[in-house]
């Protein structure tokens, strides 16, 4: 083990624990400003205390999303200082504009919305969880964008004297192809994990306190239903078209997603495979054919470059090495994020059917199934980030730069490692606390009807921000 | 002015804008556990920076970032060079703002009492090690010909630093003590007048004396000593209103000695962004540290079209929120 090692490490677990909070927080954003807004329209204040009740779910995981963003601006320079300095000419100016346009919106706007609810005329304060909303996918954008650029780089020239690409056209960084498939995707994932959260929040309340704001409840469960079934359906699609994005520019990766050793016309696609642990030779498999083949071009008897082909090809081209991923990592992570993602797909469905004409959900193994929802959609965009990150190794920036080249030269392990068990310590921690304060919220049903939030009133002193803090 | 010392300027402005903003809500963070007596009134002055702490926090991440866009070898040096300092503040910052989200979220004492340290930690920390950060750009630290930090922590613990270490902990303290007195009513605003008039003089005396340090010892810059004369009146005419109770021009005046102490620090720096106390060849400037002409180009059109946008609704923020806080 060496501090590259550590440093990838760090770098994998402290990634994966923000994208936990994060595609809640920007899923989650909306749907309490739709609820605000249902209340803005109608005046029911059913939709007032749903928007009270989530916005409080909402506003815990915000917290941790921030928190644990920082890390990731920080740790590019801390241990991949030499990453840093070559890609800062054309990676940096994607994370400035994420700060500048979108990181500055959604927390100013997020204040004003969280202690605006007596200050503010009810129309401006509705807009401020919008704008929130607006800049939290802004921000995804921006992120998705520059991460792109390490798939698919674009819009540079190497420069001759430095070594290092600089920025041409920052028009092509932003509408990278990879980037503008990926955005989508990622955004629908987003509202899969907050639909789930929905579905098995009010499932709760619903099932097991029968009689307790049923009617809120029943409304959240279907419409928590309904955003993770249209969800998914946005992500199949999406994820299609990725696919056959990810085998033009990173044909490798998706050799890798299949263990595809040999080239192949047609190329079937394994659901699931028993083979040595490097994936190169199979026991046993079960395989649907032309599927492969179909998934990564849009024809069912293409042929689909093998891992083996694509290895001489880029030996040939960058010198001796390998240029395959550890296939293993890659072909599971993959069938996770699918598995997951259809499965919570399939569950919302049978959800909205168990209460088809104002029925309520019995059977016990539904309920069971609605209550860990929105883990499914959590763990397939935790495989789904692993694929791709994982798939795009011996890369940090494909074709330009290996991370073994990135790292910080001059950080020692002692360094490293302090910092990777300092992070997983008090992310752990704070995993467990904040899971506590979410379950006892979420079981805490809604808040009691107040009366109507005033207009902002004259000049005095306010009593301090109630409920707020 | 070329492209280069424009951003210098800009990342200059964005950390004047972050130790302005977030210092005052640092000091906060410091003076609630011990100056609020009971929970009402440490609520009370976690509200006078609730609804803006995580605005002003983005200012550090927008200088962050406008560091890694407009000058990638500044980043990387300080980031990696810095390492366990930079590592204590993400730690902190996280602890920090998790607890000021989480601290209301139950009734029970335990769990209030354990969130109140984290914030006092929290936001000491950070303020703390800024300082110490700063005092060490400015007077260099060892660097490899290629950039890289040569040296080891405790080239990061030399006297100056310490120094700038303290002095921003206690300007920082200050400057949220007088934040107190602007925002609130009745006795918590007389006790925080009082007791900005007994602990500011400690505070604009760090200060004097790490300005003095910096501008005579560190680097000589007549523009910088300029600015540095004018950050110390600034910081005595804060205290003498204070002393009249006139809390908004004293506010005005920690503000001013904050902003013109980081523009000072700036200044005397340029046009070295980091310099080196080993090789001379590892010296950072605006020039050798820059992205290149068409990134900056760029960037300066989005910060051109964005920046006042920022400014100008963080501003309505600030009006909002403009009124004080009665227990």
């Amino acid at each position: 083990m060496d501090a590259l090692d550590v440093a990838r490490w760090q770098f994998g677990v402290t990634t994966v624990y923000h994208f936990l909070f994060v595609p809640l927080t920007i899923g989650l954003g909306p749907l309490v400003a739709t609820f605000q807004t249902l209340w803005h329209r109608t005046g029911n204040p059913r939709y007032l205390r749903l928007t009270h009740f989530y916005g409080k779910l909402f506003l815990i995981n915000f917290a941790m999303g921030v928190v644990t963003g920082i890390v990731q601006e920080f740790q590019f320079g801390m241990n991949w200082s030499d990453y840093s300095r070559y890609v800062g000419d054309v990676f940096g100016a994607p994370l400035a504009m994420e700060a500048l346009l979108a990181f500055f919106l959604e927390s100013t706007f997020l204040g004003l919305w969280i202690f605006g609810w007596q200050k503010l005329p009810k129309r401006i304060h509705l807009a401020t969880i919008w704008t929130a909303a607006l800049g939290s996918i802004l921000s995804m954008f921006f992120i998705l964008a520059a991460n792109s650029w390490m798939q698919n780089p674009v819009g540079y020239r190497m420069n001759p004297d430095t070594g290092r690409p600089e920025l041409t056209d920052i028009w092509a960084v932003l509408t990278n192809k990879v980037a503008l498939i990926t955005f989508p995707h990622t955004l629908a994932a987003a509202f899969m994990v907050a639909g789930a959260l929905l579905v098995a929040v009010s499932i709760w309340h619903v099932t097991r306190r029968p009689g307790t704001d049923t009617a809120e409840h029943r409304f959240a469960l279907r419409f928590g239903a309904w955003v993770t079934l249209v969800a998914t359906a946005a992500i199949v699609f999406t994820g299609d078209i990725q696919g056959k994005i990810m085998t033009e520019v990173q044909p490798m990766k998706m050799a890798a997603a299949e263990a595809l050793y040999r080239t192949e016309a047609p190329a079937s696609f394994s659901a699931f495979t028993i083979g040595t642990l490097d994936g190169s030779r199979e026991v046993f498999a079960i395989k649907l054919p032309y599927l492969l083949s179909f998934l990564a071009t849009g024809n069912p008897t293409a042929s689909v470059q093998g891992i083996d082909d694509l290895q001489a090809r880029y030996a040939a081209e960058y010198g001796p090495g390998s240029y395959a991923p550890i296939v293993p990592v890659t072909y599971w992570s993959f069938r996770v994020m699918v598995g997951l993602g259809l499965a919570a797909g399939a569950i919302a469905l049978l959800v909205l059917w168990s209460q088809r004409r104002g029925r309520t959900p019995k059977s016990r193994w539904l309920v069971r199934a609605g209550l860990v929802l929105p883990l499914l959609p959590l763990g397939a965009s935790t495989a789904g980030w692993i694929f791709t990150e994982m798939g795009r190794q011996p890369w940090i920036v494909f074709g330009e730069l290996l991370t073994r080249n990135g790292v910080s030269r001059s950080v020692s392990l002692a360094e490293v490692l302090t910092s990777f068990l300092a992070f997983t310590l008090i992310y752990a921690l704070l995993a467990v606390i904040e899971g506590r304060l979410l379950f006892r919220y979420a079981r805490a049903g809604l808040p009691p009807a107040e009366p109507e939030p005033d207009e902002p009133s004259g000049d005095e002193d306010v009593p301090a921000l109630a409920g707020a803090y | 002015m070329d492209l280069t010392t424009f951003w210098f300027g800009a990342i200059a402005f964005l950390f004047v804008g972050y130790f302005v903003l977030e210092g005052f809500d640092f000091g906060v963070g410091v003076l609630m556990r011990t100056f609020g007596r009971d929970d009402a009134e440490r609520r009370l002055l976690l509200g006078t920076i609730g609804p803006v702490w995580d605005g002003n926090e983005v200012w550090l991440i927008t200088g962050t970032g406008a560091m890694f866009a407009a000058f990638p070898h500044w980043y990387a040096s300080v980031f990696s060079g810095f390492y366990l300092p930079m590592l204590l503040i993400l730690l902190a910052l996280i602890v920090r703002g998790v607890a000021i989200e989480f601290r209301g979220k139950r009734p029970d004492h335990a769990w209030r009492a354990r969130w109140d340290l984290a914030i006092l930690v929290g936001s000491l920390l950070p303020a703390l090690l800024w300082g110490l950060v700063f005092a060490n750009i400015v007077r260099g630290v060892p660097l490899a010909a290629d950039h890289d930090y040569a040296g080891g922590l405790t080239d990061l613990l030399n006297p100056f630093a310490l120094l700038g270490a303290v002095t921003f902990g206690a300007v920082f303290v200050l400057h949220g003590a007088v934040f107190v007195a602007l925002k609130t009513t009745g006795e918590v605003r007389d006790r925080a007048n009082l007791l900005a008039s007994r602990f500011g003089p400690v505070a604009v005396a760090l200060l004097l004396g790490f300005l003095a340090w910096m501008l005579v010892g560190v680097r000589r810059d007549p523009v910088a000593v300029g600015l540095g004369i004018a950050a110390a009146v600034a910081a005595v005419a804060a205290l003498a209103a204070n002393r009249r109770r006139r809390e908004g021009w004293a506010f005005a005046g920690t503000a001013a000695a904050i902003g013109l102490t980081v523009v000072a620090l700036f200044t005397a720096l340029y046009p070295a962004v980091l310099p080196s106390t080993a090789d001379p060849a590892g010296t950072l400037t605006v020039a050798n540290a820059a992205a290149s002409p068409y990134p900056l180009k760029v960037m300066t059109l989005v910060a051109g079209v964005f920046l006042p946008l920022v400014l100008l609704y963080q501003g309505w923020t600030y009006w909002v929120f403009r009124r004080r806080l009665a227990p």
